[in-house]
């Protein structure tokens, strides 16, 4: 019988040419197509657009996000991004508990509006539990109550050529040579639409702490955390947000994130 | 040319012949999810040090501890230190987990192991979910090809013969004794069909049960893996395991003569043993 015996001379060298090709790899050998204005990049970004189309068709109109009980509220709601915005004009309204405070609603609408904490606590409100996915991995599970952002829409009437609706915040995410940048981000009217899109004035039962947000922030409940801004101070409905910061749709977009956050 | 020819050379007999192993469908596919799976598990380290925590359950524990594996840094007398604690145990991983680098930073897994060498999980998610597409789409492939030609019964799925040969074939890989025939052995049957159908799978269902928008769409996935905390930690887990893969298919290659065996996955042509054939012939 014959057999194939291992030449060991043979398989050393072999062993070593492939362990010096699996540790030269892994470096920096690819950081050079990867950056902002890569054309590989913008290749692979594609597959983000992808994976909307699919996840959108997927899902519908109406499915929801996972909701929980009361049980699975284990832990105060962790917060993350700015916790403690110090821009002036937030702290003075802060300071008279967010009386003057008021929810813009503008862009393309019918009837641009201007709502108080009160206006929007009065209208019909969702409760919801739901687990905050982070981008960077971790989940916390919290109870959420809030307007939803349909009714909203559906009293400032979007016109036909509204797209996305955006958010405009109130606290200060970046400071920089060209001045201080306030968070921003936006979803398609799609999610704007959805059951569990809620402005959300209360967690957990209690008013919305500041790290969380007060006086009021979104809930995407099918989306990650970046794409559910805080400090909410304006909604502007849009039929395109190329002209927008560096024109990627957000904040954190205009660094490399995603638009869609649903992965 | 020899590849074509039913009759060995006489002068070549003792080489064995070449046959044709493997179809164009799993040579692409194979090639498919190998380069994928490269960048997805550079990227997916480098995602993994934005938040270089394993949870079990649904959420992470801030306010309790359900953590069974933290990497991070810390300062002590002796200047910084990179720790990793698994189930509770703490070991010093200074230089390689924690805290490595030129000049040294609190960073998870280090540079030369993640993509982009930087810290930037946005770009590494762009990547990541690139090829997560490129590794579904060659596995989708190889499968409908796979029932249609029949090489996944036929070759992959161990039989009670498999089972049988099991014994001597474990004997022979400790003496790495390797018989080139035109069927798999017992063992890279199990391999193959363990990564294939269990290993795989694995690997796309813990990713999507990670996705809040496939949440939405299936939402008894993260359950039924044990929340989403949980499927993040068999997202970890699986990506080990196909590592240990990897390099016991290098080592297995190498030994078993790497020239044969990679032109069988480039070409689709494969050098029989003489003895497998007149074994095969009886």
């Amino acid at each position: 019988m014959s057999r194939l015996m291992v030449n060991r001379r043979k398989f050393l060298t072999g062993a070593s040419v492939a362990t010096a090709g699996f540790a030269l790899t892994g470096c920096d050998a690819f950081d050079a197509y990867l950056g902002p204005d890569a054309k590989t990049r913008q290749v692979l970004e594609g597959a983000n657009d992808l994976t909307y189309r699919v996840q959108r068709l997927l899902q519908g109109r109406d499915a929801l996000a996972q909701e929980f009980g009361e049980a699975d509220i284990r832990q105060p709601m962790r917060p993350n991004g700015v916790t403690k915005p110090e821009d002036k004009a937030y702290q003075s309204l802060l300071a008279d508990n967010f009386a003057d405070w008021r929810l813009e609603v503008t862009g393309l609408v019918e009837k641009p509006m201007s709502l108080s904490l009160a206006q929007l606590q009065a209208m019909p409100s969702r409760t919801q539990i739901t687990r905050h996915d982070c981008v960077e991995g971790w989940s916390c599970i919290a109870k959420w109550t809030g307007t939803p952002l349909s009714l909203v829409l559906d009293q400032a009437v979007p016109k036909a050529s509204a797209r996305y609706v955006m958010f405009d915040c109130m606290d200060t995410i970046e400071r920089s040579l060209s001045g201080s940048i306030l968070y921003y981000g936006t979803i398609d009217l799609f999610d704007a639409r959805h059951k569990q899109t809620i402005l959300a004035y209360g967690m957990n039962g209690k008013p919305l702490p500041v790290e969380n947000g007060a006086p009021l922030r979104v809930r995407v409940e099918r989306q990650l955390g970046y794409k559910q801004p805080k400090y909410v101070r304006r909604i502007t409905l849009i039929d395109d947000f190329a002209q927008i910061g560096s024109g990627k749709g957000g904040y954190w977009e205009d660094r490399g994130y995603d638009w869609y956050g649903g992965i | 040319m020899e590849h074509f020819s039913s009759e060995k050379p006489k002068n070549q007999a003792a080489a064995g012949q070449l046959i044709y192993r493997q179809s164009i469908w799993t040579r692409v596919t194979h090639w498919g999810w190998a380069v994928a799976l490269f960048f997805l598990l550079l990227t997916g380290l480098q995602i993994f040090n934005a938040h270089p925590n394993l949870y079990i359950g649904a959420e992470s524990g801030f306010g309790y501890d359900n953590a069974i594996l933290r990497i991070g840094a810390e300062n002590t007398p002796d200047g910084p230190l990179g720790f990793t604690t698994i189930f509770g145990t703490k070991f010093d991983t200074t230089g390689v987990l924690g805290w490595s680098g030129d000049p040294p930073r609190a960073i998870g897994f280090p540079g030369w192991a993640t993509i982009p060498s930087y810290y930037d999980l946005g770009t590494a998610r762009v990547v990541h979910f690139f090829f997560a597409w490129v590794f579904v789409g060659s596995i989708a492939v190889w499968l409908v090809a796979s029932l249609i030609n029949r090489h996944a019964w036929r070759d992959v799925v161990p039989g009670v013969w498999d089972i049988r040969a099991l014994p001597r074939d474990v004997i022979d890989h400790l003496r790495l004794r390797f018989h080139h025939a035109r069927e798999y052995n017992v063992l890279q049957k199990l391999a193959y069909a363990g990564v294939l159908f269990a290993l795989f799978p694995l690997m796309i269902a813990s990713g999507l049960a990670m996705s809040p928008g496939a949440n939405a769409i299936l939402p008894w996935l993260p359950d039924m893996l044990g929340g989403r905390q949980t499927a993040r930690t068999i997202h970890f887990v699986v990506m080990l395991l196909l590592l240990g893969f990897f390099l016991i298919h290098m080592v297995m290659i190498l030994a078993a003569g790497p020239l044969n065996e990679l032109r069988s996955i480039v070409t689709g042509w494969y050098r029989v043993d003489d003895a497998a054939e007149k074994e095969r012939g009886r």
